[in-house]
């Protein structure tokens, strides 16, 4: 068996006193181990880094093996990831939640995000809008995605400004407001792409997205919010909106 | 299936050592045999001298790290500056600071870096105690010297993180050419943050 693919690396994991086992969000393959011949040398490790693109031959005698990946280089972003606390917590919160994904499960449209975001994920003004709209794919690639394009009641796709928490659609300002403190506030930003989000709109998404996280993937598999994500979220808002950290 | 050659002892020794960083089965049996050559003067020794490390071996509640004594060596040193704590991923990385001779400071090891595949947050790493200790006062200066790597300093900006607020100072190691380092050899990124951490003649 082999394949040859791009991916980015999500996490490495030792393996023996040279090797490492690594996890690798490829572009066709999904979510894929593999094990490193040399993982941890002086050479290799710089490489194998969370958020680094690759290229990688995939070879394994059956296919539901581990298999070994051979790996060059395509794009080395992990140092530049390193120099901003938003940018790391946000590459471990990414891959925390593509750990939510079957492994070996294509998702062509979230690699293709991943691959973006992580290119300007060390602009704080930037990471926030993008790591919710990545929840928000991740959310629909589970199969629990939000309708925020036109109001669960009337119809209507102007003037959405809450999200309902029982069927995860959008509900505009007249037909919600006798209901306004059961309902999730939605930002402009996710309804009008036009629009960029302040501080307290980027709050209201991170408790949007978490909200249906929780309810729908982290409560009923029993696990924890990862604590990255809380980190991302205090590192994001902690940054005043226009400025850099 | 094939047939033991040595008595289970030696066979037992052998499975042990094979266990070592560094040796493999085949390096452990050369290694026994070594052992079993010099029994008087090696092996015995070596026996003893492991059973008075197991029984000796502690691990310092204030910093963390391997000695015979608690608080250890270090920690108990009178002539360290108190006010400096060099926060490590592990005891290696102790060791190799102490090796150098950079720095005359206290340390406290971490114990791990967080690892979201291995299953490592913050619970299972010495960073309560870290902050216990700057809680307690003294501490003017953390340097977290743990590895560049995106675990290394996801790890260092936790730390922050849980101290920024305490007011002591923190810093970490700069990242950028090694001695003897030729450029041409260099990966991107290390490259990158050698420029951006440029210093001035």
């Amino acid at each position: 068996m082999q394949w040859h693919d791009e991916g980015v690396i999500l996490g490495i994991k030792r393996h023996g006193e040279t090797s490492v086992v690594a996890e690798v969000m490829t572009r066709d393959h999904g979510r894929h181990m593999g094990l490193v011949h040399g993982g941890r040398s002086r050479r290799q490790q710089p490489l194998l880094q969370p958020g680094n693109r690759v290229d990688l031959v995939w070879r394994a005698r059956l296919a539901d093996h581990l298999g070994a990946f051979r790996v060059e280089p395509l794009s080395l972003r992990a140092a530049r990831l390193m120099e901003r606390a938003c940018a790391l917590y946000g590459v471990q919160a990414m891959a925390a939640l593509l750990r939510l994904l079957p492994e070996r499960d294509p998702h062509p449209a979230l690699y293709a995000a991943l691959d973006a975001i992580l290119d300007a994920l060390h602009e704080p003004a930037s990471a926030g809008e993008l790591f919710v709209r990545f929840e928000l794919a991740v959310l629909d690639e589970l199969g629990f995605g939000l309708d925020l394009t036109r109001c669960a009641s009337t119809g209507a796709t102007a003037a959405l400004v809450y999200v309902s928490p029982k069927s995860g659609r959008a509900v505009s300002r007249e037909a919600g407001l006798p209901f306004a403190d059961r309902l999730l506030a939605l930002p402009p930003f996710l309804a009008d792409r036009q629009a960029s989000p302040e501080r307290e709109d980027l709050t209201d998404a991170f408790r949007l997205t978490g909200f249906f996280l929780v309810r729908n993937v982290y409560e009923p598999r029993g696990i924890a919010v990862p604590s990255a994500r809380e980190a991302f979220v205090r590192s994001v808002l902690a940054v005043p909106a226009d400025t850099a950290q | 299936m094939p047939r033991s050659s040595t008595g289970s002892q030696i066979e037992t020794l052998i499975q042990l050592l094979a266990r070592v960083p560094g040796l493999g089965p085949r390096s452990a049996r050369r290694a026994a045999l070594h052992l079993i050559k010099k029994k008087d003067a090696l092996l015995g020794p070596l026996a003893e001298a492991m059973a008075e490390a197991h029984a000796a071996v502690k691990v310092c509640s204030t910093c963390g790290n391997v000695d015979t004594r608690d608080p250890c060596s270090i920690c108990a040193d009178e002539r360290r500056d108190a006010s400096t704590v060099i926060v490590v991923e592990d005891v290696a990385d102790l060791w190799a600071l102490e090796r150098a001779g950079a720095a005359n400071a206290m340390y406290h090891v971490l114990g791990g870096v967080l690892s979201p595949l291995d299953g490592i947050g913050p619970e299972e790493l010495n960073i309560r105690s870290l902050v216990g200790r700057v809680e307690a006062g003294g501490v003017d200066e953390l340097i977290v010297a743990v590895n560049a790597t995106v675990e290394g300093q996801t790890t260092a900006h936790y730390i922050m993180d849980q101290v920024g607020d305490l007011g002591v100072k923190v810093t970490r190691l700069a990242h950028g050419v090694p001695v003897g380092g030729e450029l041409d050899y260099l990966d991107d990124g290390t490259l990158s943050a050698a420029l951006r951490s440029r210093t001035a003649f």
